[in-house]
Protein backbone atom coordinates (compact mmCIF):
# COMPACT_ATOMS: atom_id res chain seq x y z
CA UNK A 1 0.00 0.00 0.00
CA UNK A 2 2.39 2.27 1.28
CA UNK A 3 4.26 2.91 -2.04
CA UNK A 4 1.06 3.85 -4.00
CA UNK A 5 0.86 7.44 -4.84
CA UNK A 6 -1.23 9.44 -3.23
CA UNK A 7 -2.01 11.76 -6.22
CA UNK A 8 -4.96 11.27 -8.07
CA UNK A 9 -5.10 12.65 -11.75
CA UNK A 10 -8.74 12.08 -11.74
CA UNK A 11 -10.87 15.17 -10.36
CA UNK A 12 -13.87 14.70 -8.14
CA UNK A 13 -15.98 13.33 -10.16
CA UNK A 14 -16.65 12.11 -13.74
CA UNK A 15 -20.00 11.03 -14.83
CA UNK A 16 -19.65 7.19 -14.81
CA UNK A 17 -22.06 5.06 -13.53
CA UNK A 18 -22.09 4.74 -9.70
CA UNK A 19 -19.98 1.64 -8.58
CA UNK A 20 -17.91 1.77 -12.37
CA UNK A 21 -14.51 -0.29 -12.39
CA UNK A 22 -13.23 1.45 -15.57
CA UNK A 23 -12.93 4.73 -13.25
CA UNK A 24 -11.38 2.35 -10.38
CA UNK A 25 -8.67 0.76 -13.52
CA UNK A 26 -8.25 4.63 -14.31
CA UNK A 27 -6.90 6.15 -11.31
CA UNK A 28 -4.51 3.34 -11.04
CA UNK A 29 -3.19 3.47 -13.81
CA UNK A 30 -2.50 7.01 -13.77
CA UNK A 31 -1.03 6.68 -10.28
CA UNK A 32 1.68 4.57 -11.68
CA UNK A 33 2.15 6.45 -14.77
CA UNK A 34 2.36 10.18 -13.69
CA UNK A 35 1.74 13.58 -14.28
CA UNK A 36 4.35 13.21 -17.48
CA UNK A 37 1.88 11.32 -19.31
CA UNK A 38 -1.03 11.37 -22.31
CA UNK A 39 -4.26 9.44 -22.71
CA UNK A 40 -5.50 8.49 -26.11
CA UNK A 41 -9.35 7.55 -25.80
CA UNK A 42 -11.11 6.64 -28.75
CA UNK A 43 -15.47 5.83 -28.24
CA UNK A 44 -16.13 4.38 -24.78
CA UNK A 45 -17.44 4.70 -21.69
CA UNK A 46 -13.96 7.66 -20.74
CA UNK A 47 -15.25 9.37 -23.91
CA UNK A 48 -18.40 10.56 -22.28
CA UNK A 49 -17.72 10.50 -18.47
CA UNK A 50 -15.14 12.97 -18.88
CA UNK A 51 -17.38 16.17 -17.65
CA UNK A 52 -19.59 18.97 -19.38
CA UNK A 53 -17.39 20.93 -22.14
CA UNK A 54 -15.58 23.04 -21.32
CA UNK A 55 -14.92 21.72 -17.93
CA UNK A 56 -13.44 17.92 -17.83
CA UNK A 57 -12.58 16.06 -14.62
CA UNK A 58 -9.02 14.55 -16.27
CA UNK A 59 -6.48 16.29 -15.08
CA UNK A 60 -3.95 15.14 -17.28
CA UNK A 61 -3.78 15.56 -21.37
CA UNK A 62 -6.32 13.09 -23.18
CA UNK A 63 -6.85 13.20 -26.69
CA UNK A 64 -10.36 12.01 -28.19
CA UNK A 65 -10.13 10.39 -30.99
CA UNK A 66 -12.19 8.33 -33.56
CA UNK A 67 -13.21 4.50 -32.77
CA UNK A 68 -11.14 2.94 -35.11
CA UNK A 69 -7.85 5.33 -34.56
CA UNK A 70 -6.65 5.16 -30.99
CA UNK A 71 -3.24 2.81 -31.43
CA UNK A 72 -2.63 5.01 -35.02
CA UNK A 73 -2.77 8.14 -33.02
CA UNK A 74 -0.78 7.33 -30.48
CA UNK A 75 2.07 5.81 -33.19
CA UNK A 76 1.74 9.76 -34.45
CA UNK A 77 2.26 10.94 -31.17
CA UNK A 78 5.09 8.59 -29.92
CA UNK A 79 7.14 9.65 -32.88
CA UNK A 80 6.38 13.17 -32.38
CA UNK A 81 7.60 13.13 -28.45
CA UNK A 82 10.67 10.38 -28.98
CA UNK A 83 11.75 13.27 -32.28
CA UNK A 84 12.17 16.06 -29.69
CA UNK A 85 13.41 13.96 -27.01
CA UNK A 86 10.71 13.84 -24.44
CA UNK A 87 9.92 10.52 -22.62
CA UNK A 88 6.54 11.64 -21.98
CA UNK A 89 4.10 7.95 -21.52
CA UNK A 90 1.42 7.78 -25.12
CA UNK A 91 -1.07 5.45 -23.22
CA UNK A 92 -3.92 4.64 -25.33
CA UNK A 93 -7.14 3.76 -23.04
CA UNK A 94 -9.88 1.91 -25.25
CA UNK A 95 -12.81 -0.27 -24.32
CA UNK A 96 -13.59 -3.70 -25.66
CA UNK A 97 -15.15 -2.74 -28.57
CA UNK A 98 -12.58 0.18 -29.51
CA UNK A 99 -9.81 -2.48 -29.22
CA UNK A 100 -11.48 -6.48 -30.34
CA UNK A 101 -13.70 -5.01 -32.85
CA UNK A 102 -13.09 -1.62 -34.38
CA UNK A 103 -10.00 -0.63 -33.59
CA UNK A 104 -7.97 -3.85 -34.28
CA UNK A 105 -6.30 -3.28 -37.23
CA UNK A 106 -4.37 -0.03 -36.09
CA UNK A 107 -3.89 -1.74 -32.64
CA UNK A 108 -2.21 -4.73 -34.84
CA UNK A 109 -0.07 -1.97 -37.02
CA UNK A 110 0.98 0.08 -33.96
CA UNK A 111 2.52 -3.34 -32.21
CA UNK A 112 3.76 -4.26 -35.52
CA UNK A 113 5.62 -1.39 -35.69
CA UNK A 114 7.08 -1.28 -32.81
CA UNK A 115 5.56 2.18 -31.49
CA UNK A 116 6.92 3.40 -27.99
CA UNK A 117 3.56 2.96 -26.17
CA UNK A 118 1.10 1.22 -23.48
CA UNK A 119 -2.47 0.06 -25.18
CA UNK A 120 -4.59 -0.26 -22.45
CA UNK A 121 -8.17 -2.69 -22.96
CA UNK A 122 -10.82 -2.23 -20.29
CA UNK A 123 -12.81 -4.93 -20.82
CA UNK A 124 -16.97 -4.55 -19.90
CA UNK A 125 -17.71 -7.12 -22.39
CA UNK A 126 -20.00 -4.90 -24.60
CA UNK A 127 -21.05 -1.49 -26.26
CA UNK A 128 -21.78 -0.16 -22.64
CA UNK A 129 -21.45 3.65 -23.67
CA UNK A 130 -24.44 3.28 -26.06
CA UNK A 131 -26.52 0.72 -23.83
CA UNK A 132 -24.80 -2.50 -23.72
CA UNK A 133 -24.48 -3.80 -27.51
CA UNK A 134 -23.05 -7.44 -27.75
CA UNK A 135 -19.10 -6.88 -28.94
CA UNK A 136 -16.51 -9.48 -30.30
CA UNK A 137 -16.07 -9.29 -26.49
CA UNK A 138 -19.33 -10.75 -25.28
CA UNK A 139 -19.15 -14.25 -23.13
CA UNK A 140 -21.10 -16.82 -24.82
CA UNK A 141 -24.25 -16.82 -23.77
CA UNK A 142 -24.58 -13.09 -22.08
CA UNK A 143 -27.70 -11.74 -23.00
CA UNK A 144 -27.25 -7.61 -24.32
CA UNK A 145 -29.18 -5.61 -26.07
CA UNK A 146 -28.48 -6.83 -29.66
CA UNK A 147 -27.95 -11.26 -27.98
CA UNK A 148 -31.37 -10.89 -26.03
CA UNK A 149 -31.19 -14.92 -25.89
CA UNK A 150 -27.71 -14.74 -25.03
CA UNK A 151 -25.10 -14.59 -26.99
CA UNK A 152 -24.30 -17.65 -29.79
CA UNK A 153 -20.48 -17.18 -29.89
CA UNK A 154 -17.69 -16.73 -27.74
CA UNK A 155 -15.57 -14.36 -26.77
CA UNK A 156 -12.47 -13.48 -28.70
CA UNK A 157 -9.59 -14.57 -27.68
CA UNK A 158 -7.62 -10.96 -27.70
CA UNK A 159 -4.59 -11.54 -25.76
CA UNK A 160 -3.47 -14.36 -28.05
CA UNK A 161 -4.16 -12.24 -30.94
CA UNK A 162 -1.60 -9.79 -29.44
CA UNK A 163 0.59 -12.23 -28.33
CA UNK A 164 1.02 -13.20 -32.14
CA UNK A 165 3.16 -9.82 -32.33
CA UNK A 166 5.65 -10.80 -30.29
CA UNK A 167 5.96 -7.47 -28.36
CA UNK A 168 8.18 -7.25 -25.58
CA UNK A 169 5.51 -6.98 -22.56
CA UNK A 170 2.18 -7.89 -22.27
CA UNK A 171 -0.23 -8.57 -19.34
CA UNK A 172 -3.92 -9.08 -18.00
CA UNK A 173 -5.49 -7.75 -15.25
CA UNK A 174 -8.84 -7.14 -13.16
CA UNK A 175 -10.72 -4.28 -11.59
CA UNK A 176 -10.60 -6.17 -8.20
CA UNK A 177 -7.07 -6.13 -8.00
CA UNK A 178 -5.74 -2.51 -8.26
CA UNK A 179 -2.44 -3.47 -6.57
CA UNK A 180 -1.59 -6.09 -9.08
CA UNK A 181 -2.37 -3.70 -12.13
CA UNK A 182 -0.44 -0.77 -10.69
CA UNK A 183 2.77 -2.93 -10.97
CA UNK A 184 2.18 -4.25 -14.60
CA UNK A 185 1.37 -0.66 -15.30
CA UNK A 186 4.79 0.26 -14.04
CA UNK A 187 6.65 -2.61 -15.46
CA UNK A 188 4.94 -1.95 -18.92
CA UNK A 189 5.68 1.61 -18.77
CA UNK A 190 9.84 1.11 -17.98
CA UNK A 191 10.08 -1.06 -21.43
CA UNK A 192 10.66 0.78 -24.62
CA UNK A 193 8.50 -0.72 -27.15
CA UNK A 194 4.90 -1.71 -27.31
CA UNK A 195 3.33 -3.28 -24.98
CA UNK A 196 -0.49 -4.22 -23.77
CA UNK A 197 -2.76 -4.64 -20.89
CA UNK A 198 -6.03 -6.34 -21.50
CA UNK A 199 -8.04 -5.58 -17.76
CA UNK A 200 -11.26 -6.67 -16.99
CA UNK A 201 -13.56 -4.23 -15.58
CA UNK A 202 -17.39 -5.13 -14.38
CA UNK A 203 -20.10 -3.41 -15.19
CA UNK A 204 -23.04 -3.33 -12.87
CA UNK A 205 -25.87 -1.77 -15.21
CA UNK A 206 -24.68 -3.46 -18.40
CA UNK A 207 -24.03 -7.03 -16.18
CA UNK A 208 -26.77 -6.42 -14.37
CA UNK A 209 -25.48 -6.74 -10.65
CA UNK A 210 -26.05 -4.67 -7.64
CA UNK A 211 -23.14 -1.41 -7.90
CA UNK A 212 -21.46 -2.61 -4.62
CA UNK A 213 -20.68 -6.18 -6.54
CA UNK A 214 -18.44 -4.45 -8.46
CA UNK A 215 -14.75 -5.64 -6.18
CA UNK A 216 -16.45 -9.39 -5.42
CA UNK A 217 -17.47 -9.96 -9.69
CA UNK A 218 -13.96 -9.56 -10.63
CA UNK A 219 -12.92 -11.48 -7.73
CA UNK A 220 -15.23 -14.54 -8.90
CA UNK A 221 -14.16 -13.80 -12.17
CA UNK A 222 -10.13 -14.56 -11.46
CA UNK A 223 -11.45 -17.75 -8.66
CA UNK A 224 -13.36 -19.31 -11.38
CA UNK A 225 -10.47 -18.96 -13.97
CA UNK A 226 -12.89 -17.02 -16.45
CA UNK A 227 -10.01 -14.28 -15.95
CA UNK A 228 -6.70 -15.23 -15.58
CA UNK A 229 -4.01 -12.74 -13.93
CA UNK A 230 -0.52 -13.24 -15.77
CA UNK A 231 1.81 -11.20 -17.63
CA UNK A 232 4.24 -12.18 -20.47
CA UNK A 233 7.99 -10.24 -20.17
CA UNK A 234 9.94 -11.00 -23.42
CA UNK A 235 7.63 -13.82 -24.15
CA UNK A 236 8.07 -15.86 -20.97
CA UNK A 237 4.66 -16.77 -19.52
CA UNK A 238 4.41 -15.74 -15.36
CA UNK A 239 0.78 -16.22 -13.36
CA UNK A 240 0.20 -13.78 -11.09
CA UNK A 241 -1.56 -12.82 -7.39
CA UNK A 242 -4.79 -14.78 -7.17
CA UNK A 243 -4.71 -16.58 -10.41
CA UNK A 244 -2.13 -18.33 -8.84
CA UNK A 245 -4.53 -20.42 -6.85
CA UNK A 246 -7.58 -20.66 -9.64
CA UNK A 247 -4.75 -22.34 -11.74
CA UNK A 248 -4.65 -25.01 -9.19
CA UNK A 249 -8.43 -24.87 -7.53
CA UNK A 250 -10.76 -23.07 -9.96
CA UNK A 251 -14.47 -22.25 -8.03
CA UNK A 252 -16.92 -23.79 -10.42
CA UNK A 253 -17.88 -21.18 -13.37
CA UNK A 254 -21.38 -21.58 -11.73
CA UNK A 255 -20.91 -19.01 -9.08
CA UNK A 256 -19.73 -16.29 -11.25
CA UNK A 257 -22.57 -16.63 -13.98
CA UNK A 258 -25.40 -17.03 -11.46
CA UNK A 259 -24.22 -13.46 -9.73
CA UNK A 260 -25.05 -12.03 -13.20
CA UNK A 261 -28.24 -10.85 -14.76
CA UNK A 262 -26.66 -10.98 -18.04
CA UNK A 263 -26.84 -14.65 -17.78
CA UNK A 264 -30.06 -14.98 -16.19
CA UNK A 265 -31.64 -18.50 -17.69
CA UNK A 266 -28.51 -19.68 -19.14
CA UNK A 267 -29.18 -23.66 -19.60
CA UNK A 268 -26.77 -26.05 -17.79
CA UNK A 269 -25.25 -27.38 -21.56
CA UNK A 270 -24.47 -24.06 -21.97
CA UNK A 271 -22.44 -23.77 -18.18
CA UNK A 272 -21.25 -26.92 -18.63
CA UNK A 273 -19.30 -25.77 -22.07
CA UNK A 274 -18.08 -22.56 -20.20
CA UNK A 275 -16.37 -24.69 -17.89
CA UNK A 276 -15.35 -27.14 -20.43
CA UNK A 277 -13.45 -24.05 -21.81
CA UNK A 278 -12.32 -22.71 -18.53
CA UNK A 279 -10.67 -25.99 -18.25
CA UNK A 280 -9.30 -26.35 -21.12
CA UNK A 281 -7.95 -22.60 -21.08
CA UNK A 282 -6.17 -23.33 -17.13
CA UNK A 283 -4.56 -26.63 -18.76
CA UNK A 284 -3.08 -24.80 -21.40
CA UNK A 285 -1.77 -21.96 -19.46
CA UNK A 286 -0.35 -24.74 -16.89
CA UNK A 287 1.43 -26.33 -19.32
CA UNK A 288 3.02 -23.48 -20.62
CA UNK A 289 4.49 -22.20 -17.00
CA UNK A 290 5.58 -25.59 -16.61
CA UNK A 291 7.40 -25.28 -20.11
CA UNK A 292 5.54 -28.82 -21.50
CA UNK A 293 3.96 -27.13 -24.81
CA UNK B 1 -5.81 28.10 -34.26
CA UNK B 2 -5.89 26.92 -30.74
CA UNK B 3 -9.06 29.10 -30.02
CA UNK B 4 -10.99 26.89 -32.57
CA UNK B 5 -10.10 23.81 -30.73
CA UNK B 6 -12.54 21.94 -28.98
CA UNK B 7 -10.19 22.40 -24.97
CA UNK B 8 -11.67 21.47 -22.13
CA UNK B 9 -9.81 22.63 -18.80
CA UNK B 10 -9.28 20.11 -15.95
CA UNK B 11 -11.64 21.55 -12.59
CA UNK B 12 -13.40 20.18 -10.02
CA UNK B 13 -17.26 19.06 -10.43
CA UNK B 14 -16.70 18.81 -13.97
CA UNK B 15 -19.93 16.38 -14.00
CA UNK B 16 -22.05 18.36 -11.30
CA UNK B 17 -21.93 17.80 -7.45
CA UNK B 18 -22.46 13.85 -8.36
CA UNK B 19 -23.55 13.33 -4.79
CA UNK B 20 -27.07 14.01 -5.72
CA UNK B 21 -27.20 11.14 -7.55
CA UNK B 22 -27.23 8.80 -3.94
CA UNK B 23 -30.23 6.40 -3.13
CA UNK B 24 -28.10 5.01 0.10
CA UNK B 25 -25.44 7.15 2.01
CA UNK B 26 -22.63 5.56 3.85
CA UNK B 27 -22.21 6.33 7.29
CA UNK B 28 -18.99 4.86 9.26
CA UNK B 29 -19.00 3.70 12.43
CA UNK B 30 -15.96 5.03 14.04
CA UNK B 31 -15.31 2.75 16.73
CA UNK B 32 -15.06 -0.34 14.31
CA UNK B 33 -13.01 1.10 11.59
CA UNK B 34 -9.60 -0.43 12.42
CA UNK B 35 -8.24 2.27 9.45
CA UNK B 36 -7.08 -0.79 6.41
CA UNK B 37 -7.89 1.87 4.11
CA UNK B 38 -9.84 -0.49 1.61
CA UNK B 39 -12.98 1.46 1.18
CA UNK B 40 -10.70 4.77 -0.23
CA UNK B 41 -8.59 1.90 -2.28
CA UNK B 42 -11.76 0.43 -3.90
CA UNK B 43 -13.87 3.64 -4.10
CA UNK B 44 -13.77 4.09 -8.00
CA UNK B 45 -14.13 7.81 -7.62
CA UNK B 46 -11.85 8.58 -4.98
CA UNK B 47 -13.96 9.66 -2.84
CA UNK B 48 -12.37 9.00 0.13
CA UNK B 49 -9.43 10.63 1.70
CA UNK B 50 -6.40 9.69 3.27
CA UNK B 51 -8.08 10.20 6.98
CA UNK B 52 -10.66 7.93 5.39
CA UNK B 53 -13.46 11.07 5.07
CA UNK B 54 -16.06 10.60 2.80
CA UNK B 55 -16.53 13.15 0.23
CA UNK B 56 -20.54 13.41 0.21
CA UNK B 57 -20.71 16.04 -2.23
CA UNK B 58 -19.45 13.92 -4.76
CA UNK B 59 -20.23 10.15 -3.83
CA UNK B 60 -22.29 8.35 -5.68
CA UNK B 61 -23.14 5.69 -3.32
CA UNK B 62 -22.46 2.84 -5.24
CA UNK B 63 -21.88 0.69 -1.57
CA UNK B 64 -18.52 -0.98 -2.83
CA UNK B 65 -17.20 0.31 0.33
CA UNK B 66 -19.43 -0.77 2.70
CA UNK B 67 -19.42 -4.18 0.65
CA UNK B 68 -15.77 -4.52 0.91
CA UNK B 69 -14.84 -3.22 4.47
CA UNK B 70 -13.75 -6.29 6.33
CA UNK B 71 -15.10 -4.97 9.84
CA UNK B 72 -18.36 -4.28 8.48
CA UNK B 73 -17.42 -0.36 9.72
CA UNK B 74 -19.60 1.28 7.00
CA UNK B 75 -23.55 1.13 6.65
CA UNK B 76 -25.30 2.07 3.76
CA UNK B 77 -28.59 4.16 4.84
CA UNK B 78 -31.23 5.59 2.96
CA UNK B 79 -31.45 9.50 1.91
CA UNK B 80 -34.11 10.94 3.25
CA UNK B 81 -36.16 13.38 0.98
Amino acid sequence: MAEIPKEEYILRCTSACAGCSSSLVLRYILKAAGPDSVLVVPACCTSVIQGIYPNTAMNIPVYNVAFASAAAVASGMSAAFRSVGKKTNVICYAGDGGTVDIGIQALSGALERGTDFLYICYDNEAYSNTGMQRSGSTPLGAKTTTTPEGKRDAKKDLDRIVQAHNLPYMATACSAYPLDLYKKVQKALAIRGPTFIHILAPCPPGWRYPSEATIEMGKLAVKTGMWVLYEREYGKLSVTGASKGALAKPLPVGEYLTRQGRFKGIDAATIDYVQQSVRDNLARIAREVEGVC
Amino acid sequence: MSAKLAISRPVKGASGKTGSWRTFRPVVNREACNACGLCAQYCPDGCIDEELEIDLNFCKGCGICANECPKKAIEMVREED
